[in-house]
């Protein structure tokens, strides 16, 4: 049985239509990740999962059952917020066990569960504080508590790590894949990071202007990309887009991801000038003005030294070059 | 403030406008407290000087005690103020909620309808407010004034906290929703602690009208049991003849129940006031 299954979802605010017909199915267990550019309709899609907001047309199932008409706190789902929206005036632990309370759960249960959820995520220090006297990363990981007490049928996520910065964020990125992986949850995560989706998700839900662009696992997305938009979404930098017809080619539009780029001082397809490099340590960025086809990006693995104005060869790998057609279609 | 952004000179002059706007804002009140301490003849020979032993006189608080039922007046005043209050608080702060929360046809105009109160002054309504009155048995009793003053202070209030209600967090209220909270538990647990500092400046605002009103009372309460501070101090104003010495002892009196209804509410009012240009 589908965990979640979503049919020709479709929202408008007044004239404006963000959401298109959203056709989509969660496995049991699964984990699925939205992203998309900002105003692409993928926190509003949330919303109209968890019963915040209501469809215009089309039908939501949580665990088979439609939903459509049953108010968020009864579709079995929890919900952790970009801002935390941890309860200001009560301690961690009444913000974990609120939910169970309204739902009528006996005292003991509340406090068992607390008690589980607090432990994994290390929270038992903070039970007595209020949201105020926690650090962002604690704040957080209170608000994943309150979803784990829960125990829902459905974890959802609406772009919990984009208030943390760098380094909390991998770690609470690693803790949301760990208790993915311990609690074999459903879960759906919405986010505008690409590393985010690529690094949490079974599946990716690639949305763009209100559609869906392509559904698949990270490694599909990155490899055979459905069209221009998810090519260029997925990887950073960016893939390189080239004028097919510069390149004597019958496609619109070719393209080729900066890592498939070799480079090469004396020897090459197309020869150009570097304009500037960027030196990561891991890897350097070459931004290099071709004859042929154009400003194209290369990244190469580990230190390589160039400087402003030098001379530079960029040979495309043909195996993992993309072909488009004219409205940006893959040609395979 | 840091020693590299201020200097005496420039901190010298803030504080010298700032101590000559408070004595021109003060001066009135002053001269009506002094008085009042003050024997008759005293207060026409030399006004601005403080009572001294020689001039000082208690016969302005011994009138005002004796005559009239000024206990009466002063217990009328504080439930007229404090009922109408907090119904301009809930109601105002439970309409600016729906305004800004919910999505319905016609939030724009209704959001418009609300405020137009703020532009139209209430006492244009006045016949039509004693014509209702009467019809409805309301006349000489507190509820009339209640009524009319938390008509005249929830648009401004409306106003006023919609636009801080707007700011309040969407996913607070959302985890409230996904947690199982009513609406109106949302509203009273959630959102209203959120809006105390620009309803303590609301409260200010509604309140020194109608503590200082003397139309309505004047019109619609003017009986002797239903009479206000304000009303009730205008006895020893006469055609011919006024007491001073009682005027300015009922005046002085009537200063004391808003600065205390001001002192608790202050520290929050200096908070909404400044949260927008501090934060």
């Amino acid at each position: 049985m589908d965990a979640l299954k979503l049919e020709k979802i479709r929202k408008s605010f007044g004239q404006v239509e963000v959401l298109k017909g959203i056709d989509l199915q969660v496995a049991d267990g699964e984990f699925v990740v939205f992203v998309g550019p900002s105003g692409c309709g993928k926190s509003t899609l949330l919303r109209i999962i968890a019963g915040l907001e209501d469809a215009t047309a089309g039908e939501v199932a949580i665990a088979g059952a439609r939903v459509n008409a049953v108010p968020p706190a009864k579709r079995g789902i929890a919900m952790v917020f970009q801002t935390y929206a941890l309860y200001p005036h009560l301690s961690v632990r009444d913000n974990m066990g609120l939910g169970l309370k309204q739902s009528g759960a006996p005292a003991a249960e509340i406090a068992r569960r607390i008690e589980i959820a607090s432990t994994m995520l290390s929270l038992e220090p903070y039970l007595a504080r209020r949201p105020a006297e926690l650090s962002g990363g604690q704040r957080q990981r209170v608000a994943i508590g309150r979803a784990v007490v829960r125990e829902p049928k459905l974890f959802l996520f609406d772009e919990p790590l984009s208030n943390l910065d760098a380094a909390l964020r991998v770690n609470t990125r690693l803790e949301i894949a760990q208790l993915h992986k311990r609690l074999s949850a459903t879960m759906i995560y919405v986010t505008h990071d690409q590393v985010e989706a690529m690094t949490l998700a079974d599946r990716i839900v690639v949305l763009n202007a209100g559609r869906v662009e392509q559904i698949g696992a990270p490694m599909e997305l990155y490899n055979n990309p459905a069209n221009e938009f998810v090519a260029g979404f997925i990887g950073s930098p960016k893939m390189n887009f080239i004028d097919g017809a510069r390149l004597g080619e019958t496609a619109r539009t070719v393209g080729v991801r900066p890592e498939h780029l070799a480079v090469d001082r004396d020897k090459g397809d197309w020869k150009g000038t570097v304009m500037h490099a960027e030196h990561l340590g891991a890897d350097t960025n070459l931004y290099i003005d071709t004859e042929k086809a154009g400003l194209l990006t290369a990244r190469i693995f580990g230190e390589f030294r160039a400087e402003p104005g030098e001379t530079i060869f960029a040979t495309p790998d043909p195996a993992r070059t993309c072909r488009f057609d004219a409205e940006g279609r893959t040609l395979r | 403030m840091s020693q590299a952004r201020s200097s005496p000179a420039r901190t010298a002059a803030a504080h010298a406008i700032l101590i000559v706007y408070t004595l021109i804002a003060l001066f009135p009140v002053l001269i009506v407290v002094m008085n009042s301490f003050k024997s008759r003849k005293a207060i026409f020979r030399s006004p601005l000087s403080p009572p001294s032993a020689e001039t000082f006189d208690l016969v302005g608080y011994q009138t005002v005690l004796a005559q009239g039922n000024f206990p009466l007046y002063f217990q009328n005043s504080v439930v007229v103020t404090v009922v109408a209050l907090a119904i301009v608080l809930v109601f105002g702060a439970m309409a600016a909620f729906a305004l800004a929360e919910y999505r319905f046809r016609g939030n724009a105009l209704m959001g418009l309808y609300l405020a137009l109160g703020i532009m139209i002054p209430i006492r244009l309504g006045t016949v039509a407010i004693l014509e209702m009155m009467v019809a409805s048995g309301l006349v000489n009793t507190l509820t009339a004034l209640v009524l009319v003053y938390s008509a005249q202070g929830l648009p401004l209030a409306i106003f006023i906290l919609t636009e801080f209600t707007r700011q309040i967090s969407d996913d607070l209220k959302n985890a409230g929703r996904i947690d199982g909270l009513s609406e109106y538990r949302i509203f009273f647990r959630l959102v209203l602690p959120l809006l105390r500092p620009p309803m303590a400046t609301v409260a200010v605002f509604t309140m020194i009208p109608i503590w200082n009103d003397l139309w309505f009372p004047l019109i619609l309460a003017p009986a002797e049991a239903t009479k206000t501070v304000t009303l009730g101090a205008q006895l020893f104003l006469g055609q011919f003849v006024t007491n001073w010495n009682a005027v300015l002892a009922a005046l002085s009196l009537a200063i004391l129940p808003v600065m205390i209804l001001y002192l608790i509410f202050s520290r929050q009012l200096i908070r909404g006031i400044t949260s927008g240009a501090v934060k």
